[in-house]
């Protein structure tokens, strides 16, 4: 057993974060939400905090040392998440504000140019509003159809329908790696798979993924995969969109604006090549650079251990929720990552919500921007528990627990 | 605990658990009244509700609700058709006033005068996140009471569902 994985299981991980801490002692903090958004290692903080301290300046043209500086950090990060993707080169990887920018960069660029009238989209029943809005509103402007692959009563996608529903006039597949209100893993290589077969493009929403699996865009082979930063350790306001080059290429400019041209008359632009093609204005310099770190922080656990992790917390979180009379765990897919919804006769989420916070827990009530998911399981809202590297099983028999009083106060 | 006994009263967690006047009214009814229905949406946790009225000149003579929710809006809805059930819509208004400043005003402090047993609901103000489980059904019969005095454009031209979001 390596020291991370003993640290792990002891809950040592922790003391890499410094909300759990006050005044240098550990304040309690049961943080289930990581869903939602992860804290942030101290190695994160400083790195931002480092950067606005002693190494600031804008990026790219500056021909002092601070901006040189800068500009190297800022690819540094770059490259740091080539790697996290395994992408095959550093200009396929374009930072965008998170998951939601990069869906809509998407749907604007490539899915403005290629989708059309009569053409379809398929997503599927489990996708977070973030990756069906944007699609509704490309087909509102173009007359095509979005389709939608069902699910079954585990919240696992019909991989039979979803196969059918592959046609003639699919343009792009558009599926969640991870769902974010179940925890449902999908098959997304096998998705891959079939949607090649008609030549159709698929882009992959990892938001919920990056921070449980190793992600391998070459042999996953999706042709877009997209991710936010502040749910994998990082700061918020930064994420990761990954084209393959060939399609980045063909793309038109999303954002017009400085960094993006070669050069600019009143009469002509000409556009820089990738990446800064994509990216407008000056970024999010810091953010890349504490994303950078937030990637260091997680490849040093490494994702042996932290899988080995939440299937741990995974099949214990299981085994106590079972136990309590009354609780239904919402999304029982075989293939899951550390993530509990549930509903408990007689109390409404967000009477759960409220009572857990003063136990010091904190959760997320409601319809976890998956309203079409609730709507499949007839529940209006449920109780999410989303775990990260410094939960601990000592984290879940605290939720156990708070769940047992809240039945004794409403029963 | 003692602050959670605060927000959830025995008389919301009764109301909760067995809410009174939860059914729905049919608005074609001819009653020598007229039935009206108004819905309310909180985006924020899926809390929707359907309210009913029957009015016969300046009285509400029936108020009825249908929704799925939290304790303290399915409270809420609870007494506020049996609170109101039978009084003059002038009367009805100021009790609506009265219990919306008791909830949403920042530094008045609760105001049980007047309001009866709806005073159960001051210690929700507390609990910030959980204000508009209790105004949702309120801010829905603010529009009824809009529709009966002529003070709004007709319901079925007027726009979709209240929410809450001013709370």
């Amino acid at each position: 057993m390596s020291r991370a994985e003993r640290q792990l299981d002891q809950g040592g991980l922790r003391a890499d974060f410094p909300i759990f801490q006050t005044d240098g002692e550990d304040n309690g903090l049961v943080y289930l939400d990581s869903g939602a958004s992860a804290q942030k290692p101290f190695s994160v903080i400083e790195t931002v905090e480092r950067f606005y301290t002693s190494g600031y300046a804008n990026i790219h043209r500056g021909v002092y040392a601070l901006s040189e500086q800068a500009t190297a950090q800022y690819e540094g990060a770059r490259h740091k998440a080539q790697r996290f993707l395994n992408a095959a080169a550093p200009q396929e990887i374009i930072f965008v504000r998170g998951t939601t920018e990069g869906i809509n960069l998407l749907a604007s660029t490539y899915g403005r140019r290629h989708v059309g009238e009569g053409d379809e989209i398929l997503i599927t029943h489990l996708e977070h509003h973030s990756n069906i809005v944007p699609w509704q509103m490309l087909c509102q402007e173009t007359g095509a159809q979005l389709k939608v692959a069902p699910l079954d009563q585990r919240g696992q996608v019909d991989m039979e329908a979803f196969a059918a529903l592959l046609g003639e006039r699919t343009r792009l597949v558009a599926v969640a790696h991870v769902s974010n209100a179940l925890g449902t893993i999908n098959p997304v290589k096998q998705m891959i798979e079939l949607a090649h077969a008609r030549e159709v493009p698929v882009l992959v929403d990892g938001a919920q993924a990056v921070p449980h699996l190793a992600v391998d865009v070459q042999d996953l082979d999706c042709d877009f995969y997209v991710f936010s930063g502040h749910k994998v350790y990082g700061p918020t306001g930064i994420g990761v969109f990954y084209g393959k080059r060939h399609l980045l290429e063909m793309m038109p400019p999303y954002h017009g604006g400085g960094d993006m041209i070669e050069s600019v008359t009143f009469e002509r632009t000409t556009y820089a090549p990738l990446p800064a093609r994509l990216e407008a204005g000056t970024p999010d310099i810091a953010g890349a650079i504490g994303l950078g770190a937030a990637l260091d922080y997680v490849q040093g656990i490494g994702f042996d251990t932290i899988d080995r992790h939440g299937r741990d917390l995974l099949a214990y979180g299981n085994r106590v929720l079972s136990e309590i009379p009354g609780l239904r765990i919402i999304g029982t897919a075989e293939h899951k990552v550390p993530v509990f919804s549930f509903v408990l006769d007689g109390v409404h989420p967000h009477d759960m919500g409220t009572f857990l916070a003063h136990e010091n827990i904190a959760i997320r009530a409601g319809h976890h921007c998956a309203q079409p998911v609730m709507e499949h399981f007839q529940v209006p809202a449920t109780t999410r528990a989303s775990l990260g590297v410094y939960n601990t099983r000592d984290d879940l028999d605290a939720l156990a627990a708070g769940i047992h009083k809240i039945r004794e106060f409403f029963s | 605990m003692s602050d959670l006994r605060a927000l959830y009263q025995s008389l919301i967690l009764d109301h909760g658990k067995n809410p009174r006047n939860r059914r729905a009214m049919d608005t074609g009814c001819d009653h020598g009244g007229q039935c009206r229905c108004t819905e309310g949406y909180n985006p924020l946790c899926g809390d929707k509700l359907t309210l009913y009225a029957r009015t016969n000149g300046d009285v509400i003579e029936d108020l009825s609700f249908e929704g799925e929710g939290c304790a303290i809006f399915t409270a809420s809805s609870s007494m506020l058709t049996e609170v109101l059930k039978g009084r003059k819509v002038s009367e009805i208004r100021d009790i609506v006033d009265r219990y919306l400043h008791m909830l949403t005003e920042g530094e008045a402090q609760p105001d049980p005068e007047g309001l009866g047993k709806l005073a159960v609901f001051g210690g929700v103000k507390d609990f910030p996140t959980r204000v508009k489980c209790a105004t949702l059904p309120w801010r829905a019969l603010e529009v009824i009471l809009e529709d009966v005095d002529g003070s709004r454009k007709p319901l079925e031209e007027a726009d979709a569902p209240v929410n809450t979001e001013k709370d």
